[in-house]
């Protein structure tokens, strides 16, 4: 042994010389560890009745083959339904106060003597939006994310990832994808960047180039306002219930298409074997109430609304002249409108919807405002009452049919991620080619599910 | 993320001297390492009931008796043999930044798996506090802990807490300020491998003594990866640039 260690040690040689010894090297090592700590475990730690069942019978329900998924579903579907029904008495009553400051700013606007321009671009531009956004965002944002975070402290996800491991291995990726995906749900950025625990670097380019496909906390508020004015009013008298599956409906189909295209990615462009892992389920833990209704509100709800806002006021500024600079008879918006219209159209949109989408790369917040302020600016401009009033502007004055918030829905959910989260792709995987595969592999499934699903008739 | 930092690998090392003393924080997962680094910076890092949450390196800093201390709050591994890019970033940070205290935090409802992370980190510092945390789930789950003799087990101090309800915080600040200034008189306990691993250790070792001179990392330990074939460290090592004998440790690799 001493002679093969010099000569390992010798500038000539290389360790990979002697692949068995060092393997077993290695193991030894380790076992010396794992041997040693042990021995002072045994030293230290007492157990004086065995540690308590009721967790474990727990865990045995939600990891279970049988109650796993049901019981998955079931907390989302809830934690949704939740949120839907809580919200609407707040957004209505946010939309009639946020209103009626309107007329007491745009009057006070006209009598310190504003020039009609002026008037338009603040009030019915700016302002007007920001009210829009504030009414249909906050109120179900201030209760989702609470919920969710409780779902978080209590130490659930960690089982969704248990649960979902052998879907993963079967697509050719790692189970701890499952985990990135529950960070995506925070915040897609946030999710490539956890991609780091994916030991492999195939599962883990894998992980990072799906991630998008899990609807963000930016694009949550989309999801659950399309259900709800479109879907739920639509199908029948239980609105908020069928509002809250098809906002489940829309995140099973993330999973669902994360999993195809990981299968797909794991068969074509980069071939392997699944890896083994171990994932430590953690105890449930007491979530600390007060604390996470403050940090979720601080932490994600005014984050996500700060975005929103202070974008979506420089924007609907800037949609606001766009629509009121005019070459001939038609609007520079209503230019970009019109060509991509026939896009939209194949797509079960409009040209509006899809330009709102383009124009919210920076940022998915950013897809509502825009898209409202499209409509306002080329239709005529609606005032508020209450959260119908959305629906009357979508479906009255533009036409949208079921179909059409299904397929916003499913283009918000499969479609491009947002600048944030690309740069944080570029960082990790070092590589434009990469960084365009993650823009281009959803952008292609988004165009390819929503012109499918639209251009089905049942 | 609130105001905490994002650190990159500080390039240059070591740290002057002037800075205020650096903290590190390691541990396994979900040991409640972020909660304990909100608890001593008063930063507000969401703080998640699940393994996997802090993947980069994140910086705090606080006073604690009119000292300033610089908290990095490693990403959570179950060891350091560098499987992984989060397992490599903490190892990396522990070699080249060379942290004045390391504060290891460990899961009082499963120590024996936190003591092989321990035992790793005390391979590569002696400069070590063991952070024995979530006590209260342990003492819900009958287990209990003589921490007083993982102290002489160790040859380090060892403190107690109870993190989610802030007890034994000012125990840590102590026993960190006492290390940092070093007061701390540690006998770090040393694994001893067999006899063959031993040996071969040795003799790298001399050769080292021979030709890497200025290298700061604990010269068994890197003799030990080199050993376990891993050559990221030696090479990040030949890199350095406060290594004299650079062509020596670049030859090793070929």
């Amino acid at each position: 042994m001493g002679a093969k260690l010099a000569e390992m040690t010798d500038p000539g040689d290389d360790l990979k010389v002697l692949p068995a010894d060092s393997q077993t090297l290695s193991d030894r090592i380790v076992q010396t560890i794992y041997h040693e700590a042990g021995l002072i475990a045994g030293k230290v730690v007492s157990r004086n009745a065995p540690s308590a069942d009721w967790d474990r019978r727990l865990d045995d329900i939600l990891t279970s083959r049988v109650w796993g998924y049901p019981v998955m579903m079931l907390l989302l579907g809830l934690i949704l339904w939740i949120t839907i029904s809580g919200a609407n008495y707040p957004s209505e009553v946010l939309a009639v106060w946020l209103f009626s400051l309107e007329e007491v700013f745009g009057q006070a606007l006209l009598w310190a003597g504003a020039p009609d321009w002026l008037y338009g671009f603040l009030i019915l531009g700016v302002y007007r939006s920001l009210a829009w956004v504030v009414s249909v965002m906050l109120p179900p944002m201030a209760i989702f994310f609470p919920l969710f975070t409780i779902l978080e402290d209590l130490g659930y996800l960690p089982r969704v990832a248990y649960n979902m491991d052998d879907l993963f291995c079967r697509a050719g990726s790692c189970g701890k994808q499952a985990l990135t995906m529950c960070m995506g749900f925070g915040c897609n950025a946030a999710g490539v960047i956890a991609c780091r625990i994916i030991e492999s670097p195939r599962e883990r380019l894998i992980a990072i180039l799906t991630n998008n496909f899990v609807p963000c906390n930016g694009r949550f508020p989309l999801l659950i306002t399309m259900a709800v004015i479109i879907l739920g009013g639509m199908v029948w008298n239980h609105g908020n219930i069928t509002a809250a599956a098809a906002v489940v409906a829309a995140v099973l189909t993330g999973v669902a298409v994360t999993l195809a295209v990981s299968y797909f990615l794991s068969r074509t462009l980069l071939k392997g074997v699944p890896s083994f892992f171990t994932l430590e389920l953690p105890p449930f833990r007491k979530p600390a109430f007060g604390q996470i209704i403050v940090r979720s509100i601080m932490d994600r709800t005014l984050f996500v609304l700060s975005r929103a806002v202070m974008v979506a006021a420089p924007a609907g500024g800037i949609i606001w002249v766009l629509a009121n600079i005019s070459f001939g008879d038609i609007s520079i918006l209503g230019y970009s409108a019109a060509f991509l219209e026939p896009f939209g159209r194949l797509l079960g949109m409009d040209g509006i919807i899809l330009l709102a989408f383009i124009l919210g790369l920076p940022a998915n917040e950013l897809v509502i405002p825009l898209m409202i302020m499209g409509y306002m600016a080329t239709g005529s401009l609606q005032e508020i009452q209450n959260l119908t009033a959305l629906k009357t502007l979508l479906v009255d004055q533009h036409g949208w049919t079921y179909m059409t918030g299904i397929c916003v829905m499913l283009f918000s959910l499969l479609h491009f991620p947002c600048a944030t989260t690309l740069l944080s792709i570029h960082r990790e995987t070092k590589s434009f080619k990469w960084t365009l595969a993650a823009f281009m592999i959803p952008l292609l499934t988004a165009c390819l599910v929503c012109f499918m699903v639209s251009h089905c008739r049942v | 993320m609130g105001k905490a930092q994002l650190l990159k690998l500080p390039r240059k090392f070591p740290l002057p001297e002037q800075t205020p003393p650096v903290i590190a924080l390691a541990g396994n997962p979900n040991t409640g390492k972020s909660t304990i680094f909100n608890l001593l910076t008063g930063l507000k890092q969401h703080t998640g009931n699940w393994p996997g949450k802090t993947v980069l390196l994140s910086s705090g800093s606080y006073y604690y008796q009119q000292q300033e201390y610089k908290l990095v709050d490693l990403p959570g591994t179950y060891s350091l043999l560098a499987n992984s890019p989060d397992e490599e970033s903490a190892r990396d940070f522990l070699c080249f930044a060379r942290p004045q205290a390391t504060v290891v935090v460990a899961d009082a409802t499963c120590l024996e798996r936190n003591l092989n992370l321990i035992l790793q980190v005390l391979e590569i510092t002696s400069q070590m506090i063991v952070c024995v945390n979530l006590l209260d789930e342990a003492k819900r789950k009958h287990i209990s802990l003589d921490l007083k003799a993982l102290e002489v087990e160790l040859g380090v101090p060892v403190v107690a807490t109870t993190a989610s309800r802030g007890r034994g915080i000012n125990r840590l600040k102590e026993a960190i300020k006492d290390m940092a200034a070093g007061r701390t008189n540690v006998t770090p306990r040393r694994i001893i491998y067999d006899e063959e691993v031993e040996m071969a250790l040795q003799q790298i070792q001399f050769q080292m003594a021979e030709t890497l001179e200025n290298c700061q990392i604990d010269r068994r330990f890197l003799a030990l990866r080199l050993l376990d074939g891993d050559q990221t460290l030696i090479r990040k090592a030949a890199d350095h640039k406060n290594l004299e004998d650079k062509v020596w440790a670049q030859s090793l690799l070929k």
